[in-house]
């Protein structure tokens, strides 16, 4: 993975110091909140419903087991012996205090990690997916890439004041694995006829309340042009972005209003004028840096074969593994959704075994998924059942990736200032109805995903089934959608008609899965049930 | 405090900035005042004739002015690129990279923080046009060196 | 009624106006009439809160202060998913307050 050299490490370093610098000052009276609050949150600290939140960077959500260590470690020191994993693979704390988040960020400053730009109207954390380097259906590594967009879009003078936040995400396989047509950009690597790599540049798209899939703008920019072609799209949109209105601030209204062929007109204007003022990195920095990237030394001849005689690890391993590209090796998926638990938390405890494991047995590197876990990227299959064991011990071993159980959920009113009612306790309610009635193994892949309120940081226009919390007079209300996906066939979902209240939303989840179930044809997830139905027979299921 | 800070030898300009309209009408005047709404390159025709550039931050918020200053340096101007209104100490450094050679801040800076902000950075990450050379190029500079 | 609450500038940490200071109890929490601006604007600009606002509550049946909306009250006690980090970790029915 990706070593800071003595630039990279002088540059948080000196970041560092001016927040240490207008923390004093905001303390001290000479900056107002209004003045500070831009920057406080563009190193990653808000002020929420009961304290400070802070929210690390976790670039494209590549971990060392020395990092995992040190945010385990923030967690106890600074914190209340937890953190919380995102949906865009960062890890928040709850409990942090300002006179302290110097000394916070100093001490991640040690491990090469940062808040910067995890907050504010700026070119947020890059994502990415998660199992780059690991999955075999890839054309290529996609995070020397966004490292490259990483170190152009840290401090960019620029685009520091934006219109709004604004998110990219890479991948570079068919299989998007990371909602990228959902970021403000997606960018997608690909390989031309002539067996070139570039970047495929998906504009416009996110959740939020005026969901949108990003439009491809341009199918091919070469790998020289990468920078180049981002800072076009950037410029235009910090030119033109809508300043009026926040809620319409976001590029996908841009790029909507304009229209594509407008907005790519402009970019590929600018793009061209660009071209002409030397601002790209040379081919050799993209080298520098994949270097960094390159296939760990991965052992050869070894086995397939995994002794399945223990049914629990048997069903974790059928759950919870994925194939690797390199033989005798898996990617085994860690999940931070126990069943009645909350989505995406771990404790002090919890993370410092997650980053033992992956020193142990994942070449010392982990990552974070868009859905809230962990993953071991590169695990010899013959280890598996020590690692099940460890976090099984460790209440880390649920065996529920990708079911209903697997829930994506927001912090919700619970810890959020913005939301309108609470996700984790639906979350929780959900996955021990399914784990209590046994249904979730039958169930199959579903995505359930819930948000507690418009901003959608929960993906709920993206779940196979998703759930939206808001305030109705002053209670809790829960309205339910249908047929969103976040994948390749990128879908947003509807809603089903009026809401619930807690409970009735997890019995009305629970009637939409008995319609699956009594209407699916072989081989037929939620998913494809829903759309070969349509909305109209779980309707009906729901509200009879 | 530090009401006009200023990174340049030549005298300052002492005509009143034109707003963009009144300055179309105006065939000779060298000092004109851009808006966050206002296009930087409707001024590009005129480049030769303007010595001072006023851009306006009614809000530090409104990043616009940025792309403004960077337009008009990429299109070669190198009279004074002034930024005005709510222009705060902890931008003065992208501001600087951005273009901006002098700042009138609506409340004047400490000057102690101005230097502060001003010599924060030890290197930076991008090209912008401002002279400095970025990390990636200091890094393979060295590489080819050594 | 009227009561006044922000979060203390240094630690974060939620407060409510009792008349003469601020406390982490809601029970503590005064009546501020139209006073709420006043105080708010003297506090913030002395640096002793950050944030704060006015927001509407009612005496509850034992008399104590009941933030009207969910959200307030919620920050009155802490995260109901988390009642070891509430103010009240050894009340189990605390959770039946807020909601």
């Amino acid at each position: 993975m990706y070593r800071y050299d003595h630039y990279d490490q002088a540059m948080v370093d000196s970041r560092v110091e001016e927040f240490r610098d207008q923390t004093r000052r905001r303390l001290e009276g000479m900056l107002s909140e209004d003045q500070f609050k831009p920057l406080r949150l563009q190193n990653g600290l808000y002020l929420q419903l009961h304290a400070y939140m802070l929210r690390v960077a976790i670039p494209y959500g590549t971990l060392s087991g020395a990092q995992m260590h040190a945010l385990a470690d923030i967690a106890g020191k600074y914190d209340r012996g937890y953190g919380h994993f995102t949906t865009r693979q960062n890890i928040q704390y709850n409990w942090i205090k300002l006179d302290e988040a110097p000394d916070l960020l100093a001490d991640l400053a040690r491990v090469e990690m940062h808040a910067i730009q995890t907050s504010g109207n700026c070119i947020r954390n890059i994502s990415s997916d998660q199992y780059a380097g690991a999955i075999a259906d890839e054309i290529i590594d996609p995070r020397p890439y966004a490292e490259l967009l990483r170190q152009w879009s840290s401090f960019h003078p620029e685009f520091l004041a934006l219109p709004r936040k604004f998110k990219i995400a890479v991948i570079a396989s068919q299989t998007d694995r990371a909602a990228m047509k959902l970021h403000d950009i997606g960018i997608r690597m690909v390989r031309n006829d002539a067996g070139e790599i570039g970047a495929a540049f998906y504009v416009g798209g996110g959740m939020g309340r005026t969901p949108m899939i990003a439009p491809c703008i341009r199918e091919f920019v070469p790998v020289d042009q990468l920078i180049t072609y981002s800072e076009a799209c950037l410029r235009v949109y910090n030119r033109y972005g809508r300043r009026d209105n926040k809620y319409k601030a976001r590029i996908k209204i841009l790029v909507h209003e304009l229209g594509r062929e407008k907005y790519t007109r402009q970019v590929e204007e600018e793009f061209a004028h660009l071209l002409t003022q030397g601002i790209e990195p040379p081919l050799a920095e993209l080298k520098r840096i994949a270097t960094f990237f390159a296939d760990p030394p991965f052992e050869t001849g070894l086995a397939d074969d995994v002794d399945r005689s223990d049914p629990g690890f048997a069903l974790w391993l059928d759950r919870n593994t994925l194939p690797h590209k390199q033989p005798g090796y898996a990617i085994a998926v860690i999940s931070l959704k126990p069943v009645g638990g909350i989505p995406g938390d771990a404790s002090v405890e919890q993370m410092h075994l997650m980053a033992d494991l992956a020193t142990r047995y994942s070449f010392d590197e982990c990552r974070v998924t868009h859905a809230q876990n962990i993953v071991l990227p590169h695990v010899r299959k013959a280890d598996l059942f020590a690692i099940w064991q460890q976090l099984e011990a460790a209440g880390l071993g649920a065996a529920n990736l990708d079911t209903v159980e697997d829930i994506i959920a927001c912090p919700g009113l619970d810890y959020c200032s913005l939301a309108n009612a609470r996700s984790i306790p639906v979350a929780q309610k959900i996955s021990r109805r399914f784990s209590d009635t046994g249904k979730t193994a039958e169930l199959g892949e579903l995505k359930l995903k819930i948000s507690g309120c418009i901003n959608a940081c929960g993906h709920h226009h993206a779940g196979h089934i998703g759930i939206l919390g808001v305030d109705r007079k002053g209670t809790e209300n829960y309205q339910l959608l249908l047929g969103g996906s976040e994948g390749d066939d990128t879908s947003l979902g509807k809603i089903t008609g009026p809401g619930f209240d807690e409970d009735g939303i997890v019995d009305a989840v629970e009637r939409a899965t008995d319609v699956y179930l009594a209407r699916r044809q072989e081989g037929e997830r939620f998913l494809d049930t829903y759309r070969r139905v349509g909305i109209d027979a779980f309707k009906e299921a729901i509200y009879g | 405090m530090v009401e006009l800070l200023r990174f340049r030898e030549d005298e300052p300009v002492a005509d009143p900035a034109l707003t963009v309209d009144s300055f179309s009408d105006q065939s000779n005047a060298s000092a004109v005042r851009l808006e966050p709404g206002d296009d930087a390159r409707d001024l590009l025709p005129f480049l030769d004739q303007l010595r001072l550039v006023e851009i306006n931050f009614p809000s530090f918020g409104d990043g616009r002015g940025y792309s403004a200053a960077r337009i008009l340096r990429e299109a070669g101007f190198d009279g004074e690129l002034r930024a005005v209104g709510d222009v705060l100490v902890d931008q003065l450094s992208y501001m600087r990279r951005c273009g901006f050679d002098s700042f009138a801040p609506e409340k004047p800076f400490n000057p102690a923080g101005a230097q502060a902000a001003l010599s924060r950075w030890p290197q930076v990450y991008q090209a912008t046009g401002d002279g400095r050379r970025p990390i990636w190029a200091l890094r393979h500079d060295a590489q080819s060196n050594g | 009624m009227k009561i006044l609450t922000g979060n203390d500038l240094k630690s974060g940490a939620v407060t409510w106006w009792t008349g003469y200071d601020w406390s982490i109890h809601v029970e503590d929490a005064v009546d501020v009439g139209d006073e709420a601006d006043a105080i708010a604007a003297r506090e913030e600009g002395a640096r002793r809160v950050n944030a704060p606002c006015a927001i509407d509550a009612e005496r509850d049946a034992k008399g104590g202060v009941r933030p009207v909306h969910i959200k307030d009250r919620i920050r009155a006690l802490g995260p109901t998913v988390r009642p070891d980090l509430t103010l009240k970790p050894a009340d189990p029915e605390a959770g039946n307050w807020v909601i």
